[in-house]
């Protein structure tokens, strides 16, 4: 993975120092609420409803043991022994003082990390595929070109006062794992006819209160261009975007309202004047950037383990794991684990410092010393030897931290919503926990298959409820929590918005009405079809009469 | 803020801790982390007192996000708000009751006032 | 109103004049002026041009020559259209001064000289609140930045120059 060289390091220390001396500022007056609120979120603290919340970007979900024990410790330190990992893979901490911000972020910078630009109106941490360099379908792992946007768009003299956030995506594979086509950018790194690597450009995709589906304006643009044509994107929505309302600022707005091709044209305009190889990089560096994302040491290893094989025949409850949790690896004999933050009855994406320090020691022992972060709020260990596998898996059953769910209906995403967030109008994480429950019964959760709920506790959609295959919308109606249903979203290369059910529930009346949906996918379902397919085969009208059912069902 | 914006008496007044964080309640005096210690303004007057010392603290750069909340009173006279947004506010997150001032914990440093 | 650029407070020698009627040798005239003024100049007074942030480079682009300083208007310091137009100005080849007017903060200064700009009009109230110290402190603070062509101190070059040197 990535290391900081002597001008990353002393970039980022800096970073801290500009931030101790803002904080100084607010405090004597120099700087007003309305002017420091903008820094401070460009640095990755919030307001929220009980504290300080602080953000810190974990670049495309990769991180090293070694930061993942800063972060156990910074949450021990400064929060209440825990830590948050969010859609978009970054960790948040609920609970520190505005007077200790500097002082975390000097332990962070230890590690080689940051807060830089983890909100605010300007370019936010670049995500990717968290299989990255693991999926047997991969073009190029695309963490390269992330980390060359992440260094590119850091503290970016022109587009740090953008008319609203701007969220860059990457995936180097057929299939999509980082939800690029809900990104203001999303990036395909694909081949063309004559075998160049290149991208192709997404523009205009994003959720919140108006979700869209990203255009192409660029089918192929070779690699070496990407600065210079992401100058010139940002650019033309810089002084574009629509700055007098601020639900109608994201590029997605501007894209709809002017037309895709319209927007090709501006982009194309500005790139033509533009002195491409002045911007871009130069390709030792690019290639300097890739060198860090080189392959570890693998061993060659027989497909089959039959280490692997027998532990599963003798343990019925690894078996299951292994068949619900693994990705297959591109190498012969290993295999991606997703560890699931989703536990019956526990808050999605929440982890201890405990439990931190036992990832970070299984990433040691047994994954190149790596782990990501999903936009599911689950974690990887992307590099195990089926070998290891049963021993991983004890050391999770030990942590609590071997819930067999991941792609079931119990990995469930939800934003933090009202028990935190000061932006949110409804809670999230206990209807997340009372869904959990009710689906708590493994062998159901298998047999349902893959299903993803993604409940947000307000319009600004952190939880991507709009790409849930059921998303759940929290809302206030007439000062009680309302709940939302939406059907038939989806957060691949076929990605839909989802369609309103029907009215908002109160919370109790979730679970039931979710279970009435699940009863009718079970009943109209063919052999193999999963829940989504059957959807967009069987359309909503089934379901919204099961959603009927559930508001006219006797108390 | 105008009457005409204020919600329904009788109201507290909470904000959060510049440097801290916490959730504070004046008192009359000053900011306290404990609800039970918030002054309850049961008429307009001592609503406009109220909106007057929120103006005098966020100019002297002691607290942030200022403002009234319509509140309840229970059996021993405390405020309980309204709504159940300022009542997760002031008693910290539903799905921790191990967190925030319902377990009696505090972010704010004395020393900083 | 109190002008600052990277060496501190700097008197200002130009004279607003919106009609550009003002009997002064160095004038900026409103963008709505401009061609008449250029036009009517025949005593060689030193034209500038106010203009909005929402005034087009190809509207700008005939008149560029002539034109020796351009203020652009930030209404508000989050409002970051300013740095894209003074960046497409210098693209563009403009050679006169530009000046950032309005709002803005002592932490925006190093992205306004990144972008071209060479001085910072600001509002009395605003540069009581935030003395000149505080900019050229502010200035300093990031010594070096990632992009190409934004200043001359960037992290790309530099570890190029490390490269040749065999580090």
């Amino acid at each position: 993975m990535y290391r900081y060289d002597e001008f990353d390091a002393r970039f980022v220390r800096e970073r801290v120092a500009q931030f101790r001396d803002q904080v100084a500022r607010r405090l004597d007056g120099s700087l007003t609420e309305d002017e420091f609120k903008p820094l401070r979120l460009k640095n990755g603290v919030y307001l929220q409803l009980h504290a300080y919340m602080l953000r810190v970007a974990i670049p495309y979900g990769t991180l090293s043991a070694r930061q993942l024990r800063q972060l156990a410790l910074i949450g021990e330190k400064y929060d209440r022994g825990y830590g948050h990992f969010t859609t978009r893979t970054n960790m948040q901490f609920n609970w520190p003082r505005l007077r200790d911000v500097p002082e975390i972020l000097d332990l962070l910078a230890d590690v080689e990390m940051h807060c830089i630009q983890t909100s605010g109106n300007c370019i936010r941490n670049v995500t990717a595929d968290h299989f990255a360099g693991v999926a047997a379908d991969e073009v190029e792992d695309p963490r390269p070109t992330a980390e060359l946007i992440r260094q590119w768009s850091s503290l970016h003299p022109e587009f740090d006062y953008l008319p609203r956030k701007f969220k860059i995506a990457v995936t180097g594979s057929a299939h999509d794992r980082a939800v690029i086509k809900a990104h203001d950018i999303g990036l395909r790194i694909l081949r063309n006819a004559k075998g160049e690597i290149g991208y192709e450009v997404m523009v205009g995709g994003g959720l919140g209160r108006t979700p869209m589906i990203a255009k192409t304006i660029r089918a192929f643009l070779p690699k070496h261009e990407l600065l210079a044509y992401l100058e010139a994107v940002l650019r033309v929505y810089n002084l574009e975007g629509r700055r007098d309302n601020k639900y109608k600022a994201r590029v997605k707005i501007l894209v709809h309202e002017i037309g895709a091709e319209k927007f090709t044209e501006l982009v194309e305009a500005e790139y033509a004047g533009l002195d491409g190889p002045s911007i871009d990089a130069d390709p030792q560096e690019v290639a300097r950037i890739a060198a860090y994302f080189a392959a570890p040491a693998y061993e060659k290893l027989a497909p089959r383990s039959s280490a692997y094989e027998t532990a599963k025949a003798e343990n019925r409850a690894f078996a299951t794991w292994a068949s619900v949790n693994l990705f297959p690896h591109k190498v012969p004999g290993y295999a991606a684990a997703t560890i699931s933050l989703k536990n019956i009855g526990e808050a999605p994406g929440d982890v201890t410092s405990a439990q931190m320090r036992v990832l970070a020691d299984l990433a040691e022992k047994y994954s190149f010393d790596e782990l990501r972060i999903t936009h599911a709020q689950n974690v990887v260990l992307p590099h195990v030897k089926q070998d290891d596998l049963f021993a991983v898996w004890q050391a999770l059953v030990a942590a609590d931290l071997a819930s067999a769910n991941a792609g079931l209906i119990t990995d469930i995403i939800a934003c933090p919503g009202l028990d935190y967030c000061s932006l949110a109008t409804a809670r999230s994480i206990p209807i997340a926990q009372a869904l959990a429950q009710r689906f708590a019964n493994q062998q159901r959760q298998i047999d349902i298959g893959e299903l993803n709920i993604k409940i947000s506790g307000c319009i600004n959609a952190c939880g991507h409820h709009h790409v849930g295959h059921i998303g759940i919308l929290g809302l206030e109606k007439s000062g009680k929590e309302s709940y939302q249903i939406t059907l038939g979203g989806d957060a691949t290369l076929n990605a839909a918005i989802g369609e309103n059910l029907g009215p908002g529930l109160a919370a109790q009346d979730v679970p039931d009405a979710i279970e009435r949906i699940v009863d009718v996918y079970l009943k109209h379902r063919k052999a193999d079809e999963p829940f989504i397919d059957a959807v967009r085969r069987l359309g909503l009208e089934p379901f919204k009469i099961a959603l009927q059912e559930t508001l006219h069902a006797p108390a | 803020m105008t009457a005409a914006k204020r919600p329904p008496l009788p109201v507290i007044l909470l904000a959060n801790d510049l440097l801290d964080g916490e959730v504070v309640f004046w008192t009359g005096r000053g900011w306290s982390d404990r609800p039970a210690e918030a002054l309850i303004a049961k008429d307009e007057a001592a609503a406009f007192e109220l909106e007057r010392a929120a103006a005098h603290a966020l100019a002297q750069n002691k607290v942030v996000d200022a403002y009234l909340v319509d509140v309840a009173l229970d059996a021993e006279g405390h405020a309980v708000p309204r709504h159940y947004r300022e009542k997760i506010k002031t008693e910290g997150p539903s799905v921790r009751r191990d967190l925030g001032k319902q377990a009696g914990q505090s972010n704010l440093v004395p020393t900083g006032h | 109103m109190p002008l600052l650029d990277r060496n501190g407070a700097k008197d200002n020698a130009w004279v607003i004049s919106e009609d550009g009627t003002a009997d002064a040798e160095q004038i900026i005239v409103a963008y709505a002026h401009v061609k008449e003024a250029l036009a009517g100049n025949g005593r060689g007074r030193r034209i500038g041009v106010a203009i909005s942030n929402t005034v087009k480079l190809a509207e700008l682009l005939p008149h560029l020559a002539e034109i020796e300083l351009v203020s652009i208007t930030f209404p508000a310091y989050g409002d970051g259209r300013g740095f894209s137009i003074a960046k497409q100005l210098r693209n563009a080849g403009f050679k006169g001064t530009l000046r950032a007017s309005g709002p803005l903060i002592a932490d925006q200064f190093a992205y306004a000289l990144a972008c071209g700009f060479d001085e910072i009009e600001l509002p009395d109230a605003h540069a009581e609140r935030q003395p000149v110290e505080q900019w050229l402190k502010a200035v300093n603070a990031i010594t070096q930045t990632y992009q190409h062509g934004f200043g001359v101190q960037n992290i790309l070059d530099a570890r190029r120059a490390a490269r040749a040197n065999g580090k």
